[in-house]
C-alpha cells in the first residue's frame, strides 16, 4: 500500500515569484537587501529593585543580542536606575532589543540615543613606571589623572569617548601595561532632549532606526 | 498569634520538613476563627492568609499542586478557604493542569509547589505556558529569607531559574506586601498578552503576622497595554485589503485569548476572505465552513499551505510566526504584504516584517478594521482557486479492513461520537498532528495542546485542568501517544480520586512515532531509541489505577468501544493499537518551503 496523500507533486505546483530575506523582509529578486550591523547606544530607565539587572542581562544572553557594554547606576530619583547599553546589531535586531526591553515589567522607558548624545567611559590603566617622565607626558596628552603611584607602577584614570580611551591605552602600551579596568559607556542625550522617556506602544512597534547617518556610538 | 510565628529562628525551621505537630498547634490560627461570618471575611493575620485572600479576591475556584515544607503555611491557610485544591501526582502535572484550566476558562490557572524540587518540577509546565502565552500563576514556597543563598535544604533560586520562562516573577520578601504581590501576579498573568507569572514565597514571610489585606488584582504602573491600533495604519491596512486579489486571514492563538473569534468570523464571512489558522489558533474559525482552509505549517493542510504561499495580502492576527508555521522565512508568503495585529509590540516584525503594524487588542483592532473597510476585495477567482486546492490536496486516507487500524479513523470516530463543544487535549507527536488534522474544530477553547514547547506528557494533566474548567456537558477527550502517556500517566490517580469524567485514547504504535517518522525520512530508517520493545497494557494499567480500561485492535471495535468509554462516568483509557507504520502527511521538512509540502515519503 502506498502511504501518503493524493495531489499534485511538488514539481507540478506553481511557485510564487517573490522572496524574503532572512530578516523576513520582502525583496525584489534583483536587489538583495540585508541590514548590516551597526553600533548604537540604548538608554533605559528601570525600577531600582533587586533582580532588574539580571533580567536585562538575561534578556540579552537568551536572545543572543550582541552587547558591547552595559553600565548601570542610580539616578536623581532613588526608585529608578539608568542602564546604558551599547549594542551592535542590524536594524531589525536593534528594534527587537528595544521592544523586548520594553516588555520587562520593571522597565520604565527605553530610548535609542541620537548620534550627538554625550558618551563617556572611564578606564583605570596600571602601567610600569620605569620611565616616569615619559609616562607623565602621555598621561598629560590624554588628560589622565594619576590615582596611584609606586616605585614600580603608576595608575591613571582616563575618561572620554571610547576612541580616546582606546588611543590612550595603545599609547600607554609602550611602557608595559600591567592591568586595565574599563567601565563601559554611559550616556545622556544633549540639551533638552530626554534620554529615556516613555513612548507609546505603536511608536515602539513602528520604531524606525533613528541613526541613518555615519556616526558610530563612539564618536563624540 | 504567638510570638513564635512572627520571628522564626533558623533552628526551628531546620526540622520543619517533618511537620511538627506541636509547633503547628502553638502557631495555630487565631483562637476563635470558628465563628465565620457570611458576609465579611475574617481579617487576615498572616502572610499566608494574605496570599489565599488575594486568590479569593481574584475569584479563583481551583488550585493544583503538591504539598511540602516551604509551602505548608499557604496550604494551612487554604484549609479554611473555599478554593478547591486538587493534589496532583507530580508538580509538572499541576502546572499543565493549571495551564489547561487557563486555556479553557480564560482566567489564570493556579499551581502551587514547595521550594527546591517542587519548584523545579514546575519548570517544564511554566515554560510551556510561556511559549503559548497561557495565563497561569505559579506560587512556590521558598526557604526562610535568612537561609536564602546559603544552599539550605530544598533551596533553589526559583526566580533565577524561571526568569526566562515567566512573564514576570517576584521574590516576595515582605509579609505586608505578599498578598499584593500575588494579586499583581494574577493581573499580570491575565492582562495584555497573557503568560505565566510566579511568586516565590519564603516560609518566614508567609508565617509572619500581618493585617495588610491584599490589594485587588491590578498590573503595576510600568505595565502598559495598548488596546486600539493607530487609526492611520488601520486606514491604510483597510485600503490594502480592499485592493487585495488574493487575501488570506491567518488566525493565531491570540485570537482565542483575546476573545476575537466572533469578530474575525464576521469579518471573514462578510468579505469572503479564506481563513487559515495556526496550531494554537485552532477553533478560532469553524473548520466546517467553506472559507476555512484549516491549519498551515509543517503538518498543515496542503490547501492552507498553498494559499499562504500564494496570497498577496496576509492578515495575521495574534500570531508570532513560529518557524513550525513559516518554514523557511525566505519562502514564506513571499508575495504578500503583511498586516499584523498583535497586542505585543515585540511580536511585530520579529520574524516576518510587517508592512502594516497594528498594535492592539485583537477584538478591538479587527472591529476597527471592520469599520474602516468600505468595499470588499474582489476575491471570486481566488476563492475558486482555494476550493480547487481543497479538492486537489484533500485530507483523505485509506482504511482497508485487513490492515491495522489507521489513526485517522480513530480520531474521526471520536469526533463523531462527541459534541461540537467537546474539548480535545493531546500529548506531542504524530497523534497530536492527527488530532489537529482529522478532528473538525468549530469552537474556540476546545483545542488544548502544547504548541510552542511541544511537551510530551501534556495531555493527561491538561485533561484534568480542562475538565474542571469545562461545562458539565462538554466531553473532555485526551488523544495521547504511548510515549507521551508514559511520561505523566501517574496523574490518572488524580483523575480517579477526583472522579473526573475524562476519556483518554492512547494511539499506541509502540514507537516514539514522530521520531520514527523522521528517522525513516532523514536518518535512513535507523530507529535509534525510538522503538518500544515492550509497552505496558494501558487498559490494565488504567484498571490498576481504578479507572476503566478498554482496548481496540480492529475496526469493528472502534465505534462501540469509544461509545462505552465516553459513557463511563469517570476516567477511562482506551489502548488503541494502531498501524505502527502510519505516518503524518502532508509535511514540510523543517526550514522548508510551505508550497513544497510532501504528500508521501518519496516527496521529502
Ligand atoms: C518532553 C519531551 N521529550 C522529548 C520530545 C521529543 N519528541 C517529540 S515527538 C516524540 C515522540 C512522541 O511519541 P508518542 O507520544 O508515542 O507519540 P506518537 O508520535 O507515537 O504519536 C518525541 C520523543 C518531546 N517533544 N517532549
Amino acid at each position: 500500500m502506498r502511504r501518503g496523500l493524493d495531489g499534485p507533486a511538488p514539481e507540478e505546483r506553481p511557485t510564487p515569484e517573490g522572496r524574503r530575506n532572512d530578516q523576513g523582509i520582502r525583496i525584489d529578486p534583483e536587489v538583495e537587501a540585508t541590514h548590516l550591523p551597526r553600533r548604537t547606544v540604548i538608554s533605559t530607565l528601570v525600577q531600582h529593585e533587586p533582580g532588574v539587572l539580571a533580567e536585562v542581562s538575561g534578556l540579552f544572553s537568551r536572545r543572543q543580542f550582541n552587547i558591547e557594554s552595559l553600565t548601570v547606576g542610580p539616578t536623581d530619583d532613588e526608585d529608578r536606575a539608568r542602564i546604558t547599553l551599547v549594542v551592535e546589531e542590524p536594524d531589525p535586531g536593534i528594534d527587537q532589543v528595544k521592544k523586548q526591553l520594553r516588555k520587562l515589567v520593571p522597565v520604565i522607558s527605553v530610548r535609542e540615543l541620537a548620534p550627538d548624545a554625550m558618551r563617556r567611559e572611564l578606564a583605570l590603566v596600571k602601567v610600569d613606571a620605569e620611565r616616569p617622565d615619559q609616562v607623565a607626558a602621555v598621561a598629560d596628552m590624554y588628560d589622565a589623572t594619576t590615582v596611584d603611584s609606586s616605585p614600580e607602577t603608576a595608575t591613571f584614570e582616563i575618561t572620554g569617548a571610547r576612541q580616546k580611551i582606546e588611543a590612550a591605552i595603545e599609547t600607554f602600551g609602550q611602557f608595559g601595561i600591567r592591568e586595565i579596568s574599563r567601565t563601559g559607556t554611559t550616556a545622556l542625550a544633549r540639551g533638552t532632549a530626554e534620554t529615556a522617556a516613555p513612548v507609546s506602544a505603536t511608536e515602539s512597534a513602528t520604531d524606525q532606526p533613528t541613526q541613518q547617518d555615519q556616526y558610530t556610538a563612539d564618536d563624540d | 498569634m504567638s510570638e513564635r510565628a512572627a520571628s522564626v529562628t533558623p533552628a526551628e525551621e531546620q526540622d520543619d520538613e517533618q511537620p511538627d505537630a506541636d509547633a503547628q498547634i502553638a502557631d495555630g490560627a487565631a483562637p476563635d476563627a470558628t465563628e465565620e461570618s457570611e458576609t465579611t471575611p475574617e481579617p487576615v493575620t498572616t502572610g499566608a492568609e494574605a496570599v489565599v485572600r488575594a486568590l479569593e479576591n481574584a475569584g479563583v475556584e481551583y488550585a493544583f499542586g503538591v504539598q511540602g515544607g516551604a509551602i505548608m503555611p499557604v496550604y494551612d491557610a487554604l484549609y479554611d478557604s473555599d478554593i478547591y485544591h486538587v493534589t496532583m501526582a507530580h508538580e509538572q502535572g499541576a502546572a499543565h493542569a493549571a495551564d489547561a484550566y487557563g486555556i479553557v476558562s480564560g482566567e489564570p490557572g493556579i499551581c502551587l509547589a514547595t521550594s527546591g524540587p517542587g519548584a523545579t518540577n514546575l519548570v517544564t509546565g511554566i515554560a510551556d505556558a510561556d511559549m503559548d502565552s497561557d495565563p497561569m500563576v505559579a506560587l512556590t514556597g521558598q526557604v526562610p529569607t535568612a537561609f536564602v543563598g546559603n544552599d539550605a535544604f530544598q533551596e533553589t533560586d526559583t526566580t533565577g531559574v524561571t526568569t526566562p520562562i515567566t512573564k514576570e516573577n517576584t521574590f516576595s520578601s515582605d509579609p505586608d506586601r505578599v498578598g499584593t504581590d500575588v494579586s499583581e501576579a494574577f493581573a499580570l498573568a491575565r492582562d495584555g498578552r497573557p503568560g505565566p507569572t510566579l511568586v516565590d514565597l519564603p516560609k518566614d514571610v508567609t508565617k509572619s503576622e500581618t493585617d495588610r489585606e491584599p490589594d485587588d488584582p491590578r498590573v503595576p504602573d510600568t505595565y502598559e497595554v495598548q488596546e486600539r491600533a493607530d487609526e492611520e495604519i488601520v486606514a491604510a491596512a483597510a485600503e490594502r485589503i480592499e485592493n487585495a486579489a488574493k487575501p488570506v486571514m491567518l488566525l493565531g492563538g491570540g485570537v482565542i485569548k483575546g476573545e476575537a473569534s466572533d469578530v474575525c468570523r464576521e469579518f471573514a464571512i462578510e468579505h469572503e476572505i479564506p481563513v487559515i489558522t495556526t496550531m494554537p489558533g485552532i477553533g478560532a474559525f469553524p473548520e466546517d465552513h467553506e472559507l476555512s482552509l484549516e491549519m498551515a505549517g509543517m503538518h498543515g493542510t496542503g490547501y492552507a499551505n498553498m494559499a499562504i504561499t500564494h496570497c498577496d495580502a496576509l492578515i495575521g492576527i495574534g500570531t508570532r510566526f513560529d518557524d513550525r508555521l513559516t518554514g523557511g522565512i525566505e519562502t514564506f508568503a513571499p508575495d504578500a504584504e503583511l498586516i499584523h495585529v498583535d497586542i505585543d509590540p515585540a511580536e511585530i516584525s520579529k520574524n516576518i516584517r510587517a508592512d502594516y503594524p497594528l498594535v492592539g487588542d485583537a477584538a478591538t483592532v479587527v472591529e476597527q478594521l471592520c469599520e474602516a473597510i468600505d468595499a470588499s476585495p474582489k476575491v471570486a477567482k481566488w476563492r475558486a482557486q482555494c476550493q480547487q486546492w481543497k479538492s486537489d490536496y484533500s485530507m483523505a486516507y485509506e482504511a482497508p479492513e485487513d490492515e491495522p487500524v489507521q489513526p485517522e479513523f480513530v480520531v474521526e470516530a471520536l469526533d463523531e461520537a462527541t459534541s461540537d463543544r467537546a474539548i480535545v487535549t493531546t500529548g506531542v507527536g504524530q497523534h497530536q498532528m492527527w488530532a489537529c488534522q482529522y478532528w473538525t474544530y468549530t469552537e474556540p477553547r476546545t483545542w488544548v495542546s502544547s504548541h510552542g514547547l511541544g511537551t510530551m506528557g501534556y495531555g493527561l494533566p491538561a485533561a484534568i485542568g480542562a475538565r474542571l474548567a469545562a461545562d458539565d456537558d462538554q466531553e473532555v477527550v485526551c488523544i495521547d501517544g504511548d510515549g507521551s502517556f508514559l511520561m505523566t500517566l501517574q496523574e490518572l490517580s488524580v483523575a480517579v480520586r477526583e472522579n473526573l469524567d475524562i476519556t483518554v485514547a492512547v494511539l499506541n504504535n509502540e514507537y516514539i512515532g514522530m521520531v520514527r517518522q523522521w528517522q525513516d525520512a532523514f536518518f535512513e530508517g535507523r530507529h535509534s531509541a525510538s522503538e518500544y520493545h515492550w509497552c505496558p497494557e494501558f487498559d490494565k494499567l488504567a484498571e490498576a489505577f481504578g479507572a476503566r480500561g478498554f482496548r481496540i485492535d480492529d475496526y469493528d471495535e472502534v465505534a462501540e468501544t469509544i461509545e462505552a468509554a465516553l459513557a463511563y462516568d469517570g476516567p477511562s483509557v482506551i489502548d488503541v493499537h494502531i498501524d505502527p507504520e502510519a505516518n503524518v502527511y502532508p509535511m514540510v521538512p523543517s526550514g522548508g518551503d510551505n508550497g513544497q509540502f510532501a504528500l508521501t515519503e518519496e516527496q521529502l
